[in-house]
C-alpha cells in the first residue's frame, strides 16, 4: 500500500468508529482525541480493525503510537507497505 | 385494590411495534386490522417471517451508541425516551436518581453470542477477534442499563427475565418499586430482539411452532383452526409509572391506573401451558384489584397461535369467566404483529389502552375458521364501537417454563 493508500484505509477505520462526522479534516499533528470524540473503547476499536482488515498486531505498549494521524502513519506503514 | 393505599398511574407510553412507532399509529393499524409481517433472511436458516421494527434508530442514539450497543439496548432507549417525552418529563437533577428503569426480557445475549461465534468463524475461531464489546452487550441488565447511559439516569435499573410473561412482569416490578417508595418514577415494560437469533427461530422450528404461509401477514393467527405456530418479532413498549399523588401534583395526562396484577407457575412442564394455573393468576390478578371476574370488560389474550397455547389459555378463560354473569369482550394482538416475546404484555396491553377513551375495540386479526376450541362468547373478530368506555382490561401474558403473568388497568377515575 501506498502511503496515501495507508492514511485513507486508517481515515476509513476511524470514520467507522467515530460517533459522527468524518475526520478527514483533522490536524494531522495533533492528538485525535483532542479533536474528535473518541474514548479508550475505541482505540481498542481502531486496534481490532487494523487486525481484522490488515492482519496487523499492535501491542499495548504501542498504542501511544496513534496518537495522531501522522505518527498512526508513521507506525504503520512499514507494517502495512508489503500489503 | 392494591394493597397499599397508593395508586399507581400510566403517565406516558412509548412503544415500537412492527406495525408502528407510536400508540396513535399502532392504535390506527389495529383498528383498521393491518398487519405487518415480512420475510427476512437469517443465517443457517434462510428465509423466515418476522415482525421487524422500523423506528428512527439516530432519534436519540449517536451511530456509535448504536455500533457498541445491543438491538434490545436501542429499542430501549427509543420506547424510554419516547415514553418521557410523552409523559411531559425531563431528566434533571431533581428527578434522575429516583426514576428506575425496569425491563422484562425474554432472553438476552443471545443475538451478541451468535453473532460474535460467527465472527471468530471467519478467523478459524481464533477468540483474539472476539469484541470487547461482548460483555457490557451480554450481561443481563444490558437493555435498561444503556437506557440509564442514554439519558442520564442514576436511580436503579434492572431487566427481569420472564419468558414471554416479561412485558407485564416489568410493569409489576415498576408498580412494586413506587409502592416501596424506591422510587418516584418508574419507565417499565418489555423489549424483545429476538428476531436478530437465528436460534430462537431454529428453537421453534425444532418444535413443530414456527409458523409459515405463503403471505407473511396471514401467518400469525391465533385461535384460527389453520393455524401453524408462532411468527418471531422484535417490539418494545415502556410506560411511564408514577404514584397518583405524583402525577395530580404535576398535572400529568394519566392513561390509565393500574388496578391489580398477579404471577404465579405452573410448575408443571419446560414448554407446556397449564390452564389450572393460568386460571389461578387470572382470578388472583381479579381478586388483588378488588373486582369480580364480570367487572372485566376486556381480555387482551397471550394467544401465540400454537395450538396447544390457544386451546389451553381458552379453557382457562372459561372456567374464570364461564360462571359469571358476564363474558368479557376477547381479543389478541398476535394475528397483527407476531409475538413480540418480552414485549407482547406491555405492547399488547398499550393497543388497547385507547378503549378507556374511544370505546372501540380491536379485534382479532386472521381468524378466517375459528378453532372451535377457542370458541368464546364476545370474540371480537371484527373492530367493535362499545358506544360507551371501557372500564377494566385484564392482559394475559404466559411464557415458557409455566410463566404466568396477569396485569388489571382501569379507567382513570378521580375519586
Amino acid at each position: 500500500m501506498t502511503r496515501e493508500e495507508i492514511s485513507a484505509a486508517i481515515i476509513s477505520i476511524i470514520n467507522d468508529i467515530l460517533p459522527e462526522g468524518d475526520c478527514s479534516g483533522v490536524d494531522p499533528d495533533k492528538k485525535l482525541r483532542d479533536q474528535l470524540e473518541l474514548d479508550s473503547m475505541d482505540f481498542l476499536d481502531i486496534v481490532m480493525e487494523l487486525r481484522k482488515k490488515y492482519g496487523i498486531e499492535v501491542p499495548e505498549a504501542d498504542y501511544p503510537q496513534l496518537a495522531t494521524l501522522s505518527s498512526c502513519i508513521i507506525y504503520l506503514e512499514p507494517r502495512m507497505k508489503s500489503l | 385494590m392494591l394493597k397499599n393505599s397508593e395508586r399507581i398511574v400510566i403517565t406516558g407510553i412509548g412503544l415500537t411495534a412492527p406495525n408502528g412507532n407510536s400508540l396513535p399509529e399502532f392504535r390506527d393499524n389495529l383498528l383498521n386490522k393491518r398487519a405487518k409481517i415480512e420475510n427476512i433472511s437469517l443465517r443457517y436458516i434462510g428465509e423466515v417471517h418476522a415482525g421487524v421494527c422500523r423506528y428512527d434508530v439516530l432519534k436519540y442514539q449517536n451511530k456509535r451508541d448504536v455500533r457498541t450497543g445491543t438491538r434490545a439496548g436501542s429499542i430501549s432507549i427509543f420506547c424510554a425516551n419516547e415514553a418521557f417525552g410523552d409523559a411531559g418529563l425531563k431528566i434533571s437533577d431533581e428527578n434522575r436518581s429516583r426514576t428506575g428503569v425496569f425491563i422484562g426480557i425474554t432472553e438476552h445475549g443471545n443475538v451478541e453470542t451468535e453473532n460474535e461465534i460467527f465472527n471468530i468463524s471467519q478467523f478459524k475461531y481464533d477468540v483474539k477477534f472476539w469484541n470487547h464489546y461482548h460483555n457490557p452487550r451480554t450481561v443481563a441488565n444490558n437493555p435498561a442499563g444503556e437506557v440509564t447511559v442514554n439519558m442520564g439516569i442514576t436511580g436503579p435499573h434492572y431487566c427481569l427475565g420472564a419468558a414471554c410473561a416479561a412485558g407485564n412482569a416489568g410493569i409489576i416490578q415498576g408498580v412494586q418499586q413506587l409502592l416501596l417508595g424506591e422510587v418516584d418514577i418508574a419507565i417499565a415494560g418489555g423489549v424483545s430482539e429476538s428476531i436478530h437469533t437465528f436460534g430462537i427461530f431454529a428453537g421453534f422450528k425444532s418444535q413443530g411452532a414456527l409458523a409459515w404461509h405463503k403471505d407473511p401477514n396471514k401467518a400469525s393467527r391465533p385461535f384460527d383452526k389453520d393455524r401453524t405456530g408462532i411468527v418471531v418479532s422484535e417490539g418494545g413498549c415502556l410506560y411511564v409509572l408514577e404514584r397518583l399523588s405524583d402525577a395530580k401534583k404535576r398535572g400529568a395526562k394519566i392513561y390509565a391506573e393500574i388496578s391489580g396484577y398477579a404471577m404465579n407457575s405452573d410448575g408443571t412442564h419446560f414448554v407446556l401451558p397449564n390452564p389450572e394455573r393460568q386460571a389461578e393468576c387470572m382470578q388472583k390478578a381479579i381478586r388483588s384489584a378488588g373486582l369480580q371476574p364480570e367487572d372485566i370488560d376486556l381480555v387482551n389474550t397471550h394467544a401465540t397461535g400454537t395450538k396447544a397455547g390457544d386451546i389451553q389459555e381458552c379453557e382457562a378463560l372459561r372456567k374464570v369467566f364461564g360462571g359469571g354473569a358476564k363474558f368479557p369482550y376477547i381479543n389478541n394482538t398476535k394475528g397483527f404483529i407476531g409475538h413480540a416475546m418480552g414485549a407482547a404484555g406491555t405492547l399488547e396491553l398499550a393497543g388497547n389502552i385507547p378503549s378507556f377513551t374511544d370505546g372501540l375495540l380491536h379485534p382479532c386479526m386472521n381468524v378466517d375458521s375459528l378453532d372451535p376450541e377457542c370458541e368464546l362468547p364476545n370474540l371480537l373478530l371484527d373492530t367493535f364501537d362499545t358506544g360507551g368506555r371501557i372500564g377494566s382490561i385484564l392482559n394475559n401474558s404466559f411464557g415458557m417454563l409455566g410463566i404466568n403473568s396477569v396485569l388489571i388497568v382501569k379507567r382513570f377515575a378521580d375519586s
